[in-house]
């Protein structure tokens, strides 16, 4: 049952000269929910990007669902960006349509459920929305695409702990885990420790560690944030 | 809110002794029905995973039986509560026994101790 989502072979990126990701080799399963963890600029979003197509390899080689990422794999990725993305004159619902045209799987049912979940009204204009509402809105679009493999980059980042919450609620309610892989970037690491299954630990553009969370405090004691501080 | 778990044993060991807690509590009868996985995960917080290992450890141990298609039971049986009752006593009573010792308590300071903090007033008298 441990089949392979994301691959990446040997891969190396570079902006410009600057390596970002330094000859990375690592497989990632199926059906998980996976943290990706390091500090400020280790090459976690580097790694979404080039999982989602955003951004190529400079060289190596990276797979997704068994195919090699292109820009075409946005059908079978849903990406969840750090920044907003939005047209702030579109109203929730302008969102939740412009969505549905652009993805054939995007799950109208399930985004009205998401939404009324999250509280969202549909009539608001997305400027007029605080930024909690805008990270509980852009967790709802990516949530109500019917794709086997979800990123999340920072989906907390500076919200406060009720938005938080209803978010790590949402994540459990509407990840359809055995099916669907989701892929997150945190620095919350203690508050998100719960809902992982794996880490995968980044410094310096290399892989540090991979472990199981639950192994992690079984084998050695420790908490992730332990694991965390002796892994980067 | 969601449940807070301490940071050096697994969850899924957690919610066990959680569930195992509430059944002898009375909180859950025997016979009753648990949430669903998805459910539970909700409610606690934890990655559904985690609550579905939770569960399979709960049967091994026979505290809950999983009727299929019809989800996770407590199981209706007052023997294995009582015994359920008197593991969960004999461990917290060896964790404290061993902390005690650990800081050089002998056992009948222990039993002096542990009576007095439950009957203050009666110790109290007697020493007079």
């Amino acid at each position: 049952m441990t089949e392979t989502i994301v691959t990446f072979d040997k891969v190396t990126k570079k902006y410009y000269r600057t390596p970002a990701l330094k000859n990375v080799s690592i497989q990632i399963s199926r059906g998980k929910i996976v943290g990706l963890i390091g500090p400020n600029g280790s090459g976690k979003t580097t790694m979404l990007k080039l999982m989602s197509g955003l951004i190529l390899p400079t060289s190596g080689k990276v797979s997704v669902n068994n195919r090699a990422v292109d820009r075409r794999i946005s059908s079978e990725v849903a990406y969840l960006s750090e920044m907003d993305i939005f047209y702030s004159f579109f109203t929730v619902e302008d969102m939740i349509k412009y969505y549905h045209a652009m993805y054939q799987d995007f799950d109208l049912e399930k985004s009205r459920e998401i939404l009324a979940f999250m509280e969202l009204e549909s009539q608001k204009r997305v400027k007029e929305l605080s930024k909690g509402n805008r990270g509980r809105l852009k967790i709802v679009l990516t949530l109500a695409r019917n794709v086997p493999l979800l990123l999340m980059d920072e989906p907390l980042s500076g919200l406060d702990p009720i938005v938080r919450e209803s978010i790590i609620k949402g994540l459990l309610s509407y990840v359809d885990i055995g099916k669907q892989t989701l892929i997150m970037t945190t620095h919350e690491v203690s508050e998100i420790e719960p809902l992982l299954d794996s880490v995968i630990g980044v410094k310096g553009g290399e892989i540090r560690g991979v472990a199981e969370v639950e192994d992690i405090r079984s084998e050695c004691n420790k908490s992730l944030v332990d694991w965390m501080k002796e892994t980067l | 809110m969601m449940e807070k778990f301490n940071s050096s044993q697994p969850i899924y060991q957690q919610i066990v002794e959680k569930v195992c807690r509430m059944i002898v509590r009375n909180d859950i009868q025997g016979g009753e029905k648990l949430p669903s996985v998805r459910d539970m995960a909700i409610k606690l917080g934890v990655n559904p995973n985690t609550v579905q290992r939770a569960y399979q450890e709960l049967e091994r141990q026979f505290v809950i039986e999983t009727r299929r298609g019809q989800g996770s039971f407590v199981i209706d049986d007052d023997t294995k509560k009582e015994t359920l009752r008197n593991e969960l006593k004999t461990q917290y009573v060896s964790l404290f026994i061993k902390d005690m010792q650990e800081m050089g308590f002998t056992p009948e300071e222990i039993v002096r101790g542990v009576k007095e903090y439950l009957e203050p007033s009666v110790v109290t008298k007697g020493g007079k």
